[in-house]
């Protein structure tokens, strides 16, 4: 055992390496997990559980079998965290809201959780994150905001808010999130970190918190590319206990991430996508078409549209999902999601339905488009992170509300459940992301993307620019 | 106040659903109102075939 090594720099498939070398042991990548946690939490706030003794169990018995001679999987050893709406075996679902809380302890993880144990990964705890998903800043009423690791005093985004202050500040190799509208996109792009939005259905969601069934979906974030992949194939294939999830075999990405792209018909999102951005995204977006080399512009139709379609569908059933809670318990809501929620509740049924109708109109067109681009281009925010609690910004002298507009990039894509990686451009001060958005079923070609763009030097998670 | 059709409305939808809407939450829940109408008002002129299929179409 090379006392010599730390685990601290090393990314999660050099630790599952160094591990399953018998270079270091899972325990001491646990040890130093929990240091990192304890050193940085509290200035962060990302993390709001911390299974500590859970941890310690599960990385002795990777070290066990590794000593034994049995097989570990491809993340032995790693330590990583899931947002508070995974459930954890012994702990109430939180979801970010005080009301969960009063919830029987988890009898059992959620199926992705049970992956990347199965593959060898350690889980040190649970991430904060805006109430019940319905979030785009990364604050928490109940919890305090999780902070930007970049600029304490920015947000993390949201509602995935914790898992990207936990990766972006180098806690952990890799978190879990959610994104029903963009919140492992947020988060990824104000953290700068990667995060993979994979196709709707791919992995499943049995035993986390729902938000708005038609749009859900999780997926890992990390800070390179061989990293996201190797939690992404860990996490795949069907499982009965998810109604949305498809009954695709496992597709590993790993095996081709570093194929050439050359091959590959790579295009800007026009229109809609250009709209209301900041210079800081305008600059990122130009950075990654140039060293694509494109210049080519398409129109997704009808964009704004479909923003609007899933704003609504949003929160109609989020508001149905809550309905009950809303009548029993209203005032232990945070009261901007409470009153988002009532007000969802009373949205006519008939322009819900009509958005569930546009949407499969709008999933028909776009699909059309990808048989003359593979990747299309677009911003995942408009603008590098905001400050705490900051309520409005300003775009060509017109003051604009930062909650609403945070998405508005993120939504009509999520809205057809598009595989999307969002990459980290290292811009100074802060950094920010771009979505490279592939075609249904085609994570591959967007991991590839990515990682050709890593090779070139154009995306990277910075270190940690505020601890 | 009461005479403005859209909080004639939330009363009506409120009671409706039993919802619990405090005078203190009604401009909050009122402006929300108006974003989502607002947007679904850009679904709703949208034209669409009559016989489009909803997005989530069950399978037996």
């Amino acid at each position: 055992m090379a006392a010599a090594v730390s685990s601290d720099d090393l990314s999660a498939s050099e630790i599952a390496q160094a591990v399953a070398g018998r270079k270091i042991s899972a325990l001491s990548a646990t040890e130093a997990a929990l240091a990192r946690i304890a050193r940085y939490n509290p200035v962060l706030n990302c993390f709001t559980d911390i299974t500590a003794e859970r941890a310690r169990a599960k990385a002795r018995a990777v070290d066990a079998a590794i000593s034994a001679g049995q097989p570990v999987g491809p993340l032995a050893g790693v330590p990583f965290a899931v947002k508070n709406l995974f459930d954890v075996q012994g702990l109430a679902t939180r979801a970010g809201s005080k009301i969960n809380r009063d919830l029987k302890p988890s009898p059992r993880d959620a199926t992705l959780i049970e992956r990347m144990e199965a593959a060898g990964a350690v889980l040190v705890g649970a991430l904060n994150m805006g109430e019940y998903a319905y979030d785009f800043t990364g604050e928490n009423v109940h919890d305090g905001p999780s902070r930007n690791p970049h600029d304490l005093t920015r947000m993390t985004g949201g509602s995935s808010g914790g898992s990207g202050g936990a990766v972006g500040g180098g806690l952990v190799p890799i978190a879990l999130g959610s994104d029903t509208n963009g919140s492992i996109r947020v988060p990824s792009s104000f953290c700068g970190i990667f995060g993979l939005k994979p196709t709707y259905g791919r992995l499943s969601r049995a035993r986390s918190f729902p938000f708005v069934a038609s749009f859900d979906h999780l997926g890992p974030f990390a800070r390179n590319t061989s990293d996201l992949a190797l939690a992404y194939d860990a996490m795949q294939g069907p499982d009965p206990d998810d109604a949305a999830c498809a009954t695709r075999p496992v597709e590993p990405v790993a095996p081709s991430l570093a194929q050439d792209i050359g091959d590959l018909r790579v295009a800007i999102a026009g229109g809609y996508f250009q709209q209301n951005v900041f210079p800081e995204a305008v600059e990122a977006v130009a950075r990654i078409a140039k060293a694509l080399g494109t210049t080519r512009i398409v129109e997704i139709p009808e964009a704004a549209r479909a923003r609007a379609a899933a704003y609504v569908i949003s929160t109609t059933e989020g508001a149905s999902l809550h309905l009950d809670r809303l009548r029993r318990r209203p005032d232990d809501f945070d009261p901007a999601v409470r009153d988002r929620l009532l007000a969802g509740a009373m949205v006519p049924a008939p322009l819900v339905d009509r958005a569930q109708k546009f949407r499969r109109w709008y999933r028909a067109r776009v699909l059309e488009l990808f048989k003359t681009v593979d990747v299309i281009l677009a911003p995942a925010t408009p603008c590098v992170a905001p400050k705490l609690g900051q309520v409005t910004f300003t775009l060509d002298g017109v003051e604009l509300p930062v909650r609403a507009n945070i998405g508005i990039h993120t939504q009509p894509i999520s809205f057809i459940g598009l595989p999307v990686v969002a990459v980290p451009v290292p811009l100074e001060p802060m950094p920010i992301g771009v979505q490279i958005i592939a075609a249904p079923w085609r994570e591959d070609i967007a991991l590839r993307v990515a990682h050709a763009l890593e090779r070139m030097g154009v995306v990277s998670a910075p270190q940690p620019r505020g601890l | 106040m009461a005479a403005d059709p859209l909080d004639d409305y939330i009363d009506a939808v409120a009671s409706a659903l039993a919802l619990p809407v405090k005078d203190a939450w009604r401009p909050a829940v009122r402006a929300n109102l108006e974003v989502s109408l607002r947007l679904a008002r850009l679904v709703d002129e949208f034209a669409l075939p009559d016989e489009a299929e909803s997005a989530s179409v069950y399978s037996a």
